[in-house]
């Protein structure tokens, strides 16, 4: 006897004006389980979420929530219904308190509603932390959302959406910010709502999720729907073919044409660096780390959340100001980080890990993003030269494959993977000796992944010097010849490529001692 | 097919604030008011009015696409037009040197506006907002609060009248038969100079990068501080302009003069379309703005709406008109 149809979705299609991006896809869900929603980026994911959240209220087909037919009129009605959608962008209002973020909405109220009933809410918010297994104290719920670390966000959202007493949880790539720690405690929350018999549509790009967090999963490709599997019958390799269309294993060997072990010119070398951590009143993020780092060699920098890696590249690169010591050189002579704009004439590149807030710049066009770091180059005398931008970034994309309309489209029209190669576009207009990379493939599809393994690639073949930090180990083993697991803001450990496996990269980025 | 032509039509921003303009001036014709509007003097006229506000909207641009506000060119521009009778007026001094002075007092005016912004990072809503009291403050106390005019009061209380400079004469009339006051030629100016700047120098491009993002901006190398600082300082330079125009039209320096004009200017730059968020804007849209706002102050005044009723239509008007805007938008 199967549990009970929770949701289904009958042929849905969806048009934007006469681009047709859902077709008649079908989706259901059963009360109690995870059905993970795979696909590359622009697969229809997302159109299909916001149409079952009610975001999109026009459309082909049939919602069907436990047999009957529904038609959402807005967000609000979805909630109702007892949807509630955990956006990749968390919607929680940051200087509120957490206990009032989880009641948004449906505060706790007296005299008809108008008086909020605070000491209750706080009392029906403790009581859910408990039952979800939250370790958060009535001193907690007090505090305003915004001084929590992103992992606590999300279970505050979830805290919310279980207050909402929703049936159906969607969660659209809900670990995107997490590390590893904290994906953990997130699937523990997952198994707590499915048993209470909520059904969970679950979006991710990391294989390794899926395969953990799925019951069922419907594969969607340009608009379709390719499969729906139980997850003991769909090995990774179908899964992968399901979403791409093609034979393509995810780590293909991009670099097995480079030698190995011939290591060029030192290009960055690094002498006891410290950072100190940015906010006030904490001790140093990075501590006496040192690296000698080669011409044409891709470093891996394991660690989890908070272990310096982010406060290391953002130190190096000068984005703190001349805060750092130790010594640094690059290509033999001596730097010291001291602005973003000194350090990328003296030929350091960064790549943030967070390209919204740090890398595109949302008004300028794909052109103005990709020569803005490289504009002194690019005119001469302060006065702009089109024709010269122009041809600079069409070089560039097509270097990169980058595929769009125009270059003069606004850079934010572009897919996520698309976004990425025009920051990465950027930095290579500037013709960089080292690239320090933050999480390159965070929330981008398998194929353009793919597309950017064999592209850092070639450029450390070209000569090039790669610093990486992934949270993604498989990606960081395949693509690095060493990695340097970072612990608390030391080096932990070094390994070869030969000699790190997941588990002792792991072991030693948690502090283990190897 | 024509309905996703004219869709992409309508997401082009110069084409939407065209679109408000032409609604404007057809209003203006249905209204003529016995064809007074059909005449050129009414265009004429509506345009050297428009231009003093015309010329601090530029400035205004240059600090929204920063993603900033600059509250302060009204107060600047009554502060300038005090400084330039007393230069000009009572200090004797020729036109060449009056100007400069007032324009260099304009813009460090406007620099430390963009210091207080950009390197002690105080908002700039309250930044300028304060900068817009001192300068007020400032105006009132160099003039004593009078308005500086011919007329000069000597020590003994006795009166004496001084020439009008021939600066006075030339900015404040017109050209070309009388058809195009020089005040508006100075705003044709100010147009173009904001254009080169936006749309063809590395800085404009800065600007613009530092509203869109100002970290990705900061980390790729550009220079946000430097480019805020042109940006409030451009404004202020701006500001003085006008206050120079003023004082030339007014035969007079008046410290009252232009307040609350910054909020006539944030509207122009607002109803042309430019995003108060920072990142995407022109200088074609303030033009386009400064039109609209200039035949719409000129019918109401010509259909001889009174100043209550006219006040309250422009605020209506103005919402309808962003309305409009962010609905052909979506």
């Amino acid at each position: 006897m199967l549990p009970q149809e929770l949701l289904e979705l009958r042929s849905i299609g969806k048009c934007f004006g006469s681009n047709r991006v859902l077709e008649g896809v079908s989706f259901d869900l059963r009360g109690g389980e995870v059905h993970v929603l795979a696909g590359e980026n622009g697969a229809g994911k997302s159109t299909l979420i916001k149409i079952l959240a009610g975001i999109h209220t026009e459309y082909e087909g049939e919602i069907r929530l436990q047999g009957r037919p529904v038609r959402f009129s807005s967000p609000h009605d979805a909630a109702r219904h007892g949807i509630s959608v955990i956006h990749q962008e968390m919607s929680l209002v940051e200087p509120m308190t957490a206990g009032d973020n989880i009641h948004l909405g449906r505060e706790s109220c007296r005299l008809g509603g108008w008086w909020l009933d605070r000491p209750a809410q706080l009392k029906r918010s403790l009581g859910l932390c408990r039952q979800l297994g939250l370790d958060l104290t009535a001193a907690d719920l007090d505090r305003p959302v915004g001084e929590f670390p992103v992992s606590a966000k999300n279970q505050i959202e979830i805290a919310k959406a279980l207050a909402f007493e929703a049936r159906i949880l969607v969660m659209d790539e809900p670990t995107g910010a997490l590390n590893r720690d904290e994906v953990g405690r997130l699937f523990a929350l997952v198994e707590a709502a499915k048993r209470k018999g909520c059904g969970i549509v679950f979006i991710t790009h990391r294989m390794a999720e899926i395969y953990h967090v799925a019951d069922r999963i419907t594969v969607l490709r340009d608009g379709r729907r390719v499969a729906t599997a139980k997850r003991g019958e769909c090995p990774e390799s179908t899964l992968i073919q399901w979403m791409i269309g093609r034979e393509l294993s995810p780590l293909s060997p991009s670099r097995s044409g480079r030698p190995a072990g011939a290591p060029g010119r030192p290009i960055l070398e690094v002498d006891g660096l410290t950072v100190p951590d940015p906010r006030p009143g904490r001790p140093p993020a990075v501590r006496e780390f040192s690296i000698r780092l080669h011409a044409g060699e891709i470093v891996g920098l394991a660690g989890l959340q908070g272990s310096g890696g982010t406060e290391l590249f953002q130190g190096l690169f000068g984005a703190l100001g001349p805060v750092c010591g130790g010594r640094v050189r690059i290509d033999g002579k001596a730097f010291r980080p001291e602005s973003p704009s000194a350090s990328i004439r003296r030929g350091l590149a960064f790549l943030t890990g967070d390209r919204k807030r740090s890398g595109l710049v949302p008004g300028l066009s794909v052109t103005g993003n990709i020569t803005l770091a490289s504009l002194p180059a690019l005119s001469p005398g302060g006065v702009l030269q089109p024709a010269r931008e122009r041809s600079h970034a069409a070089r560039q994309a097509e270097t990169l494959r980058i595929r769009l309309a125009s270059l003069d489209q606004p850079v934010g029209t572009l897919s996520g993977g698309n976004q990425q190669k025009v920051v990465l576009a950027k930095w290579m207009e500037v013709q960089p000796k080292v690239l320090l990379l933050e999480e390159p493939t965070r929330g981008i599809d398998i194929g353009s992944k793919v597309e950017l393994y064999s592209l850092m690639g070639r450029l450390a073949a070209q000569g090039l010097a790669i610093l990486l930090i992934s949270s993604e180990l498989p990606e960081l083993m395949h693509l690095s010849e060493r990695i340097l697991a970072l612990h608390r803001g030391r080096v932990a450990a070094e390994f070869s490529r030969a000699e790190a496996t997941p588990e002792n990269v792991m072991a030693a980025a948690m502090g283990v001692l190897p | 097919m024509r309905g996703t032509l004219v869709r992409r039509w309508l997401g082009i921003p110069w084409v939407r604030a065209l679109l408000a303009l032409a609604l404007v001036v057809s209003l203006g014709c249905l209204f003529n008011a016995g064809g007074a509007f059909l005449r050129w003097s009414t265009h004429r006229d509506m345009l050297r009015q428009i231009s003093v506000y015309g010329i601090l909207a530029c400035g205004m641009t240059l600090v929204i696409v920063t993603g900033g506000i600059d509250l302060a060119v009204g107060s600047i521009l009554g502060l300038c037009s005090v400084l330039f009778a007393q230069l000009s007026l009572h200090g004797g001094q020729g036109a060449l040197a009056a100007v400069g002075l007032t324009l260099g007092a304009g813009l460090a005016t406007g620099l430390v506006s963009g210091t207080l912004v950009a390197r002690a990072r105080i908002q700039p809503f309250i930044a300028t907002l304060a900068m817009m009291v001192f300068a007020r403050g400032l105006a009132k106390w160099s003039s004593g609060g009078q308005k500086i005019s011919q007329a000069v009061q000597a020590p003994d209380g006795t009166f004496s009248y001084v020439d009008l400079p021939r600066a006075f004469d030339a900015l404040g009339g017109s050209v070309l038969g009388g058809n195009i006051a020089v005040v508006t030629l100075v705003f044709g100016g100010c147009l173009a100079v904001s254009w080169v700047v936006l749309a063809k120098l590395r800085y404009g491009r800065y600007l613009f990068a530092t509203g869109g993002n100002e970290e990705a901006a900061r980390l790729s190398g550009v220079p946000v501080v430097r480019a805020k600082l042109l940006a409030y300082g451009l404004s202020g330079l701006f500001a003085a302009t006008a206050g120079i125009c003023q004082a030339a039209q007014e035969l007079q320096g008046d410290p009252e003069a232009g307040t609350s004009y910054e909020l006539t200017a944030i509207a122009i730059a607002v109803i042309g379309g430019n995003s108060l968020a920072g990142g995407r804007g022109g200088i074609g849209l303030t033009l386009l703005g400064a039109l609209t706002i200039g035949y719409l102050e000129k019918i109401l005044s010509i259909n001889a709406v009174g100043e209550s009723s006219r006040l309250m239509l422009t605020g209506a008007i103005i919402i309808a008109a962003v309305l409009l805007q962010r609905k052909k938008a979506g």
